[in-house]
């Protein structure tokens, strides 16, 4: 939509918004699954057991290796679905609602309401 | 000047990555600001790499910090100490959450500190890969420089949090063990 040549001072965008998009909209995905899987396994002691991938570390280490794996499959998909073309531009909203959100609940007093 | 192995790892972990990643956090949103919203802003043509290479180093400290700090440092602070033991000196956690007046150190600062750290290698990637793929072309995406801005933002705000508590949950219950390396000789021996 967007791709044409940009001249000097242009303000019109040479290349598409779509891998910008996904970059944002992965890095909300990536924090929000980090706080909802911290919260689970705050929650449920079977949950806290799985999430044990490297002993010393506990269950920190499952926790932090399945969200950076999601985010980073997601972020992968999603580039590869829209790095040739514009999308819609409430997506880089949402990614960083879902930053928000998930900051947010990693504070201990807001995650231990669940 | 004597110091143990771990009190060195925290010390890489903390000030190395961490303090350094803090610092440069404000020079990234200058830069930033200065490019893409800044009327005024002027680039020079040897400015082009200048800010991807930054934020890669920044992303580089960013996730240093998080996997010495998940992987080599916090082992040692959630170590459990042998049954009987009666000093607890060897096991922070331990000795944070076996007082009424030191407990919050571990219930409030470490529960939030091990998790909101991960937020910065996440959000400082996304923005070193976004300025990397989009350049000076950034300019024309409103909505992108500003989720780029907002996001280092996060990770500013993530790491300033997760440095805090580790400053004072360190100087509550230090890291300690290993073995002694000395860092100057003494000359009082």
């Amino acid at each position: 939509m967007t791709n044409g040549a940009v001249g000097n001072g242009s303000r019109r965008a040479s290349l598409p918004n779509g891998a910008g998009s996904a970059a944002v909209l992965a890095m909300g995905i990536g924090s929000l699954v980090m706080a909802a899987f911290a919260i689970i396994a705050d929650h449920s002691s079977v949950f806290k057991r799985m999430m044990i991938f490297y002993t010393p570390t506990g269950p920190l280490s499952g926790v932090t290796t399945i969200a950076v794996v999601i985010w980073l499959v997601t972020w992968i998909a999603l580039d590869v679905a829209w790095k040739r073309r514009d999308v819609d531009r409430k997506i880089v909203r949402v990614g960083l609602y879902l930053l928000a959100i998930g900051f947010i609940l990693m504070f201990p007093p807001v995650g231990d309401l669940f | 000047m004597d110091i143990t192995s771990r009190a060195l790892w925290t010390l890489i972990h903390g000030i190395g990555f961490g303090v350094v990643y803090l610092m440069a956090c404000s020079g990234a949103m200058v830069e930033l600001y200065r490019r893409f919203i800044a009327r005024s802003g002027s680039l020079a043509s040897s400015d082009g790499p200048f800010l991807k290479v930054y934020l890669i180093v920044m992303g580089l400290l960013a996730w240093l910090a998080v996997l010495s700090g998940t992987y080599v440092v916090y082992p040692w602070y959630r170590a459990t100490p042998p049954t009987g033991t009666v000093d607890l000196s060897g096991f922070p956690q331990r000795l944070l959450i076996s007082q009424s007046t030191t407990i919050g150190w571990h219930s409030m600062g470490m529960e939030w500190k091990e998790h909101v750290a991960w937020i910065v290698p996440i959000t400082i990637s996304m923005a070193a890969v976004v300025v990397a793929r989009y350049g000076t072309d950034l300019r024309n995406h409103p909505r992108l420089k500003s989720a780029v801005l907002t996001a280092i933002l996060f990770s500013f705000a993530s790491s300033a949090i997760a440095g805090f508590w580790g400053a004072m949950i360190d100087k509550a219950a230090p890291v300690e063990g290993g073995h002694t390396i000395t860092v100057m000789g003494d000359a009082t021996r």
